[in-house]
């Protein structure tokens, strides 16, 4: 029989009703192997070079790489402490349903994962930031810590090795600002998740002002195999030259929306052939590649590879790469709206375009949809695209909420342009 | 279990004062388990009042005005009270293309109740929801802790049921 972790290791080991494994049961498919060889064998920084050379870019939807981000942190006896890696499990950006599989399935190997990191950098603490609506992924976490911590993995002198690491979980209580790493850093020093200015970053002064380190949980999955089963598998399992499977998803009105473990630069028709293709009845008319801050592509793109840097060269982002579909049955003014809805509700409001700019083109939407818009107010979006764009904001949730506006504008013009003529919303 | 008029209990009980330390991981920051500590508050009292504010201040050394600009920065703290059970009905993208409009509509009209209020008796709160995080399941909302995906809008009686 063959070993599904070894194309898929995210998802392999997970069972088909997703109930999340025992300790027992993923150290039967050789879990926390990975930690006893790099804590017995491996240098802090053997596990950085190798994640390095893994080609491994951070799966939160920015796409930095992994290895890179950790050598930035300061090491060596005299460094700051106690340095900290933290879990960005605020899994919020609308369309996104990828790491609650991860956590509710396979807590171990997310466990697994923090520890290699956090062995990489040399922290002492680390904390999981978990959403509060996540309850499931809340109960697994909190069964699995007891688990590892009674086995031996968390806590003092880990498998009788020097390194000790403990890791706690908090829970969110609901904002999406905090995928935003220094907002999140606030949150989890209890106070409002409004972005801190950068630099300093946190890998040099982050919570509490000590070194920190924030990754994602799909990117922290990936680690156990990596140092398992070495760089240059990693690299084999992506069609791409960064390495790695993708945890990809599709929302909307296919005809079985899912979420699948596929090698990175499976191209974005693939995913919806995985769908099922879309509901008798209705046509593709968009794609919204990786949740909402990601700009609209359409039906000519079904033969992008969905990998970091090829959906950049045709105007959008792989992001978290859990795509949302528009049909032809549904109002693309309508569905730009709800998304400036939501970045609107969860701006900070900290910096003035952002939490002033929102819901101004929010309320415009709304005219536009309900048939009340007039010719300029489509000059009055076009513009906030750019007055809200990026490096005019303090972080990057408005460039965010104008990179589906930006393009719906473009891509939908005619639709915009006849609910003003029309004055009505022709699917209402 | 409270009612909805609640008034405060002044004090934090000793229950309450045990887990909140539970979640002090580093005791130099005790301000940091300000939110773990509202959302424990919460669970036992349904809302956070401004008492509840004080209190929980208090115990950890941040002053009031403090610990209510966190209390209302997060979307999951209630400032006002709410009924017995709080339906969270997800508003995101996903869910608006696969009908969350219409889910929202017959919800609101099966209670009779405008979005953010109670039921007159005290029964359910409904406020929307950012993105619930299963949108291949689609239409979906929260009861309390627990999930419901693929919603029927035509069975809203049965799914609401369970809760009394």
């Amino acid at each position: 029989m063959t070993d599904p972790t070894r194309d898929f290791p995210l998802t392999g080991a997970i069972k088909a009703d997703g109930t999340a494994l025992s300790l027992r049961e993923y150290e039967a498919v050789g879990g926390y192997a990975a930690v006893r060889a790099a804590l017995a064998g491996m240098a802090p920084g053997d596990v950085t070079t190798l994640v390095k050379d893994a080609g491994l870019r951070g799966r939160g939807g920015a796409g930095f790489p992994t290895g890179i981000k950790w050598a930035l942190v300061p090491m060596g006896d005299d460094t700051p402490r106690p340095k900290y890696l933290v879990v960005n499990a605020d899994e919020m950006e609308p369309g996104t349903f990828k790491d609650r599989l991860l956590l509710e399935g396979n807590p171990h190997q997310l466990i697994e994962g923090v520890i290699l990191a956090a062995y990489a950098i040399q922290a002492d603490l680390s904390y999981i930031f978990l959403r509060g609506e996540y309850t499931v992924a809340e109960e697994c976490m909190q069964h699995a810590l007891q688990e590892a911590y009674a086995a031996g993995y968390l806590g003092r002198n880990i498998m009788g090795s020097p390194y000790s690491l403990d890791l706690y979980l908090h829970m969110s209580i609901g904002r999406y600002i905090c995928g935003e790493e220094t907002a999140l850093l606030n949150a989890l020093e209890g106070k409002r998740a409004t972005p801190r200015t950068k630099p300093p970053f946190p890998q040099i002064s982050g919570l509490w002002g000590r070194p920190t380190i924030v990754n994602n949980v799909e990117t922290l999955c990936n680690l156990p195999p990596i140092v398992s089963r070495g760089a240059a598998w990693f690299k084999s399992l992506s069609r791409t030259p960064n390495g790695g499977t993708k945890m990809f998803g599709v929302s909307g009105k296919a005809k079985r929306p899912g979420l699948w473990e596929r090698p990175l630069g499976t191209t974005i028709g693939e995913i919806l052939d995985l769908a099922g293709g879309m509901r008798d009845g209705v046509s593709l008319r968009g794609i919204i590649p990786g949740g909402a801050s990601t700009d609209f592509l359409g039906p000519e793109h079904l033969d992008v590879p969905m990998d970091f840097d090829t959906v950049s060269k045709v105007g959008s982002r792989m992001g978290t790469g859990t795509m949302i579909l528009l049909d032809d049955q549904t109002c693309p003014v309508g569905m730009v709206h709800n998304l400036t809805e939501f970045f609107a509700q969860e701006s900070c409001g900290w910096c003035t375009p952002c939490r002033d700019g929102l819901p101004w083109i929010q309320k415009v939407l709304h005219t536009i949809e309900r048939g009340a818009g007039r010719p300029e107010d489509l000059d009055v979006l076009r513009r906030h695209t750019k007055l809200l764009g990026p490096g005019l904001t303090f972080c990057a949730l408005a460039p965010g909420a104008m990179a589906p506006l930006g393009s719906a504008l473009v891509r939908f013009k005619e639709d915009f342009d006849r609910h003003i003529r029309d004055q009505r919303c022709a699917w209402n | 279990m409270c009612s909805p008029t609640w008034t405060g209990d002044v004090m934090l009980t000793d229950a309450i004062k045990q887990e909140i330390e539970s979640h002090i991981h580093e005791p130099e920051h005790r301000a940091a388990a300000c939110t773990e500590a509202l959302r424990i508050v919460q669970r036992e009292r349904g809302w956070i009042d401004d008492e509840s504010i004080r209190d929980i201040a208090e115990y950890l050394g941040m002053t009031a005005h403090e610990l209510d600009s966190v209390a209302t920065f997060f979307n999951l703290i209630h400032r006002r009270p709410v009924g017995r059970h709080v339906i969270r009905v997800c508003a995101s993208v996903s869910c608006w293309v696969m009908g969350y409009d219409g889910l929202r509509d017959r919800l609101l009209k099966h209670l009779d109740v405008q979005m953010g209020e109670t039921t007159s008796d005290g029964r359910f709160t409904v406020v929307p929801n950012q993105c619930l995080g299963c949108c291949d399941r689609a239409p979906a909302l929260m009861v309390n802790r627990e999930l419901h995906r693929d919603v029927d809008v035509d069975a809203l009686g049965t799914l609401l049921e369970p809760y009394r």
